[in-house]
């Protein structure tokens, strides 16, 4: 579904990314792990054409999208959920769900407003309550709410769980494991090694700008050497 | 922000008693000896539309534009030069305006809007420029001593005549009301969520498959063309057209109306609009140097009242 291939990516005369290479398979759950500046938000902004990238390409269904604008990298079907969630403060829960929702393109389930409301239900009491009423969990479910709004083949996810309470993480990451079952392809980019081992398929290490290894979850879990040595646990 | 107009909120009540004074003076000025009131509040009902207009791509869609005042003098200019040269129609008058505010709110928008911040707020004002001194320079439509109009917009029927000043009145009061009904239906429309999302964070509305250009560019034409009609309806109340309709400080005292009633507020624009001249007429009857208490007014309003006045009336929990 998703091909990175060797994408090298600067900000100003900084390089950051140096050959990242990567794929995510239709229905697949992917991660992207790493320690902090390695490079795992450049890319999800380089795959969605928030930054361009200088060299290497980006497939996604077997098309270019590198060099894209982003609402049209989000209009070819990837969703994200971005870093900081940043939701739309000045809009209620309700107005944040519908102002970017789009039908499916292809296959695959469709979401709605309902549906996604059944996937939240803790949304449904705060419908009318404007986005920076929320709490740090309400804005998480909302921002990954909006993303399933755009009815995305892929759905990205930027450090979802971060500075959530251990609670509101655990619901995070089951209505990620329902979204897997019901076929989703999503990559994740997080540190969590405990909870994406349990609901990824495969897992990319990245060290430096480009992905120093990849595997299954249990290759992953039983290497603690490598844990160590890359996501320092 | 709730689909449903909270009719008690103290800035609404406020406004309503604004919109129906509005409603009644004709009748309530001259009987109370003051029939100058007439006129004072087609003028304030008439530079509302124009905040209107400007609240909506201002207030909701973060678009500063300080040369919103081109589209009345546009809307006001087609009226004039038609009928200098005789054509006093309105089936021809109106649609002439309307269209000339939306092909040239639709060029310096496609323009201005490919810049933001401090270069939209410039290239607004330098684009409206533009047009000012054109019209300074138009020597046959009077140039700088404006032109004057023999005739209001004639709709060729018996019963309806703007030449009657109590028509002439409650046409415009009928298009402040629309104006504040299609602004609040834009807003709650998905077009409007859309921009209003756009103004809080344009890269994230983007990064979810919207191409905010579009949709910023129509909310330009949309207010572009609701101020035209402002300006249309001036020249017919005024009776008169000149440069200074469209000159940046004109530009100017419609942020301020807007900044003042509240910005991002429905009925904000019109509070404004309504204080704004009502306190330059007072004031301007008490002394030749009004300004001097105007201008310090204006700066406490913006310092101590954020929000304007529907910031002032409405309670911090229910502001948006």
């Amino acid at each position: 579904m998703l091909e990175v291939r060797g994408i090298e990516s600067s900000y100003g005369d900084s390089q950051v990314l140096f050959g990242m290479d990567f794929t995510v398979g239709t229905g697949e759950v992917a991660t992207l792990m790493g320690r902090n500046g390695m490079g795992k938000t450049t890319t999800v902004r380089s795959i969605m054409g928030i930054m361009q990238p200088h060299g290497g390409e980006i497939l996604f269904e077997g098309t270019r999208i590198d060099g894209l604008a982003s609402y049209k990298v989000a209009q070819a079907g990837i969703g994200l959920v971005p870093e900081g969630r940043q939701i739309f403060p000045n809009l209620s829960v309700r107005e944040n769900l519908i102002a970017t929702a789009r039908k499916r393109r292809g296959e695959g389930e469709t979401w709605t407003f309902d549906k996604v409301i059944d996937l939240f239900p803790g949304l449904a009491p705060r419908l009318e309550s404007a986005g920076n009423q929320l709490s740090g969990g309400e804005q998480q479910m909302l921002a990954v709410g909006r993303a399933l709004m755009t009815n995305p083949q892929l759905l990205v996810l930027d450090e979802a769980t971060e500075g959530l309470a251990p609670l509101i993480r655990t619901e995070i990451w089951s209505c990620l494991a329902d979204l897997k079952t019901a076929r989703q392809s999503i990559l994740i980019i997080d540190k969590n090694v405990a909870a994406l081992t349990k609901i990824a398929d495969r897992h990319h290490i990245v060290e430096k700008g480009r992905v120093v290894w990849n595997g299954t979850s249990e290759q992953l879990r039983a290497d603690a050497d490598l844990q160590a040595r890359y996501l320092g646990v | 922000m709730k689909d449903v107009i909270d009719l008690k909120s103290p800035a609404n009540i406020l406004t309503i008693i604004v919109v129906g004074l509005c409603a009644v003076v004709p009748f309530l000025a001259p009987a109370l000896g003051e029939p100058f009131y007439v006129i004072v509040f087609a003028r304030i009902m008439v530079w509302a539309i124009a905040a209107v207009s400007l609240n909506l791509i201002m207030g909701y869609g973060g678009m500063i534009s300080f040369g919103h005042a081109v589209y009345l003098g546009i809307g006001a200019y087609a009226i004039g030069i038609l009928a200098f040269h005789g054509v006093t129609s309105a089936w021809i008058q109106w649609p002439v305006a309307i269209g000339a505010c939306a092909v040239i709110s639709l060029i310096f928008g496609a323009i201005s809007l490919r810049t933001r911040g401090v270069y939209f707020i410039m290239i607004t004002l330098a684009l409206a420029q533009m047009l000012f001194f054109l019209s300074v320079s138009a020597e046959r439509y009077g140039s700088d001593d404006g032109l004057n109009i023999l005739a209001r917009s004639d709709f060729g029927v018996s019963f309806f005549s703007l030449e009657d000043n109590m028509t002439m009145y409650y046409t415009i009061f009928a298009f402040l009301l629309a104006s504040v009904f299609v602004s609040w239906k834009l807003v709650h429309s998905r077009f409007g969520v859309v921009m209003r999302a756009a103004k809080s964070n344009e890269t994230r509305v983007q990064a979810v498959g919207v191409s905010t250009y579009r949709y910023r560019l129509t909310a330009f034409v949309i207010a572009g063309v609701m101020c035209g009609i402002a300006g249309l309806l001036q020249a017919n109340l005024e009776r008169f057209v000149s440069p200074d309709m469209m000159n940046w400080p004109r530009s100017g005292e419609l942020i301020f109306m807007v900044v003042l009633g509240g910005m991002s507020t429905l009925f904000g624009p019109v509070t404004g609009a309504f204080v704004f001249l009502m306190l330059s007429e007072i004031l301007s009857t008490w002394t030749i140097h009004w300004h001097i208490i105007f201008g310090p007014f204006l700066v406490l309003i913006v310092l101590f009242a954020r929000g304007g006045i529907a910031g002032l009336l409405t309670p911090r929990a229910s502001r948006e």
